[in-house]
């Protein structure tokens, strides 16, 4: 059968792109038939907490950072309860990551304070002598991108029907609606914090990139 | 069978390829050691603002090393290996030899606007699948006319039987396809702005949470399965036997490691997420078949290996032997530290440590480089018609490698196991007996080490960029092709 494969390229191709998709076919399609339910009092994120989400990512915290506790005595000491699948139901991307340079940060906002983090973000190693990880000073310079993560909130809503304006969960509205909501949430954030630019920045209507990332990561707990 | 003579070869794509195998070689590699030395000394992160710092180079450094080195020199040696096992010349068709021209600029247009975007930091954040949707789409268009050329190409052969090597470029296309097209389903966000004036470069995966991560794994994985493995193994198949002048070791362990390969390779993702909150029966196969992989895995190693039997003598006479055969003994140790490491008990440990980037290192920089760099090697007398420049310089940048990759996985193991045993650690009270902060600080040494590695590595491969460099451009004129063993001037 090898040789008569071997000289027809076409059901070669077949057999073999059948023999690499089997895999695929079992594992995935029986896992995304039941779509991931949400645990029980997890809301969508704020437009300002995925405007913090989109820093995240923009600077690849998740090259250094997972969020994922493990199910061990050892990692539920130190990072809080073991994480649940349907914590995860509304990120898209999922933020787990693969390798933990620094600490995980699941459950940081149950045990870290927006001014931990203003210093920390300054100057890691200031805050916790012998850390490796990079300062991040322009994050309190860049300002936020609040209208593309309102797109993002938007697209979840419309396209994937994540229960954002439903009743008890997270508001969204309008553009309009949203971008005044961001600001307000911003100017919580702002007030536990001591630089006086990023406090002038918020109070103009502006919201640099450090208020957003706050926000997103006071909300991981 | 027909003789080389009557057929010309055409080499013009392949030079294309072979020049950003090196160009983007150097710049991969170089962020590599850039972000080596980053770890054991944090103030260098902050030389370049936000540009440069540990966070926003590590997506460059793998989409460079992966999709500019490695991707370039499997098409190199796809457009020489495929002319010449298929029987036939990119001359022979004008629309095959517009496709493989369009195919390279097109591919290079997207690796230079991969470097700009993750440098200002448009990323969608999944490993390897960083490049946001409008790169995307551009990587589907050259992705096609690789088939459209693999496929025309097989078409017009003269030779019936298709060999081994282009039973594995073929894979690399299928599965790639296949994995690239399911992992990148995203959505971009500008058409839901509802009027906000939002970035047109952002997008949302198609899949929430546990979903997405179980398709990031399965692609993240098997990107590791169809770019770093079977086009590697694609190569060896053909060069080695060729570079030797010994015939494949056995025809049925081919058979059985290729279509074994095949089947196994693509279940092994689960292993990524272990404990983690995908479902218990996908990560015991995840574990069960990584390490069933070690038999088509070693399987292929082993028929290489044996290829050699009774013509090891050639491995003190040519570095170019050398060099495939020490990246056919990195594949095996590759293969083997891959699965124990997929066994649930051993990965509580070794998760999220530097072990990881260990085990990937000593297949890439070892397996992958070392076997991208043989094939370039022995293309390069070929398809400039020159001499090699220097057997010297190959000799030193065999052994400087060696070092550095050794300085680099045993560094890495140790640094792993330690931070994986510090982590879990608790004192006779019960309680975590280290901080994260300590299981940071004992790694200065082993990072400082693996940079030195590191260092070596880019150092061997400047050498070879240069031993290229001076024979396209003054190797001694060759008036014929060589048959087997590639010429080289002391």
């Amino acid at each position: 059968m090898f040789h008569w494969l071997e000289q027809r390229p076409f059901f070669f191709a077949v057999m073999l792109f059948a023999t690499i998709a089997f895999a695929g076919i079992i594992e995935i399609i029986p896992d995304f038939a039941k779509a991931s339910q949400p645990t029980v009092g997890t809301k969508p994120h704020t437009v300002l907490e995925l405007a913090g989400r989109q820093v995240y990512i923009k600077d690849s915290c998740n090259a250094c950072h997972s969020q994922l506790i493990r199910p061990f005595k050892s990692e539920t000491d130190r990072y809080g309860m073991y994480s649940l699948s349907g914590e995860y139901a509304y990120d898209r991307p999922f933020l787990w990551g693969s390798k933990r340079t620094g600490p995980d940060l699941h459950r940081v906002g149950n045990y870290r304070t927006t001014e931990w983090h203003e210093n920390h973000m300054l100057a890691p190693a200031e805050v916790v002598p012998g850390s490796i990880m990079p300062k991040y000073p322009h994050m309190f310079t860049n300002t936020a991108d609040i209208a593309t993560a309102y797109a993002n909130a938007n697209t979840q809503k419309s396209v994937f029907g994540v229960p954002y304006d439903k009743d008890g969960m997270t508001k969204l509205g309008s553009w309009e609606e949203a971008k005044a909501q961001a600001l307000e949430d911003a100017k919580k954030v702002a007030a536990d914090m001591k630089n006086q630019s990023v406090k002038d920045a918020v109070a103009n209507g502006q919201v640099p990139e450090i208020v957003a990332l706050i926000a997103y990561l006071n909300s991981l707990k | 069978m027909q003789s080389n003579a009557q057929l010309e070869y055409d080499y013009s794509v392949v030079k294309l390829f072979t020049f950003t195998t090196i160009l983007f070689g150097i710049i991969g590699m170089l962020v590599g050691v850039i972000l080596a030395f980053q770890l054991a000394f944090p103030e260098l992160s902050n030389l370049a603002g936000e540009y440069g710092t540990f966070s926003r180079l590590r997506p460059i450094h793998t989409n460079g090393v992966a999709f500019g080195f490695t991707l370039s020199g499997i098409f190199a040696t796809w457009y020489y290996v495929g002319q010449r096992v298929l029987k036939m010349s990119l001359k022979e068709s004008k629309f095959l030899m517009t496709v493989a021209k369009l195919h390279f600029w097109l591919y290079f247009i997207t690796i230079l606007l991969a470097v700009v975007t993750l440098t200002l930091g448009i990323t969608t954040s999944k490993e390897y699948a960083e490049l946001e949707w409008p790169l995307d789409l551009l990587i589907v268009v050259w992705w096609v006319l690789w088939g459209v050329s693999m496929f025309g190409m097989i078409g017009m052969r003269r030779e019936r039987t298709i060999y081994v090597s282009v039973w594995y470029y073929m894979s690399s296309f299928l599965a790639v396809a296949m994995l690239f097209l399911f992992n990148n389903m995203e959505v971009p966000t500008m058409f839901w702005a509802n009027g906000a004036p939002s970035s047109a470069m952002h997008s949302i995966s198609m899949y929430a949470g546990t979903n997405d991560a179980l398709v990031q794994w399965w692609y993240g994985h098997n990107a590791v399965a169809f770019v770093f493995t079977t086009p590697i193994i694609a190569m060896i198949y053909y060069f080695l036997p060729k570079e030797s002048g010994q015939n494949v070791f056995s025809y049925k362990l081919s058979v059985l490691a290729f279509w074994g390969l095949m089947f196994v390779y693509l279940w092994a993702g689960g292993h990524h997420l272990l404990y983690s909150t995908v479902p218990d029966w996908m990560q015991t196969m995840g574990s069960t078949m990584s390490v069933v992989l070690i038999l088509p895995s070693w399987g292929s190693a082993i028929n290489m290996l044996l290829t050699m039997k009774g013509e090891w003598g050639q491995l003190q006479t040519s570095p170019l032997i050398k060099f495939m055969i020490m990246a056919s003994t990195f594949y095996m140790l590759s293969t083997i530290e891959g699965p124990i490491q997929a066994i649930k008990s051993v990965n509580a440990i070794a998760h999220f440590t530097d072990w990881i980037p260990g085990h990937v290192h000593d297949g890439t920089l070892g397996w992958v480089g070392f076997m991208v760099m043989a094939a370039l090697f022995h293309m390069a007398p070929r398809i400039f018609k020159r001499e090699l420049y220097s057997k010297k310089l190959m000799e030193t940048q065999f052994w400087l490698q060696t070092v550095g990759i050794v300085l680099y996985f045993t560094s890495m193991w140790i640094a792993g196991i330690t931070q994986g045993m510090m982590w879990r650690a608790y004192d006779e009270y019960g309680s975590l007996l280290y901080s994260f902060i300590d299981t940071v600080t004992v790694l200065h040494p082993y990072y400082t080490l693996r940079g030195i590695g590191g260092l070596f590595y880019l150092i061997g491969f400047l050498m070879f960029a240069y031993n290229i460099f001076r024979t396209a451009t003054s190797g001694r004129v060759l008036d014929k092709e060589p048959a087997n063993a590639s010429p080289m001037a002391s």
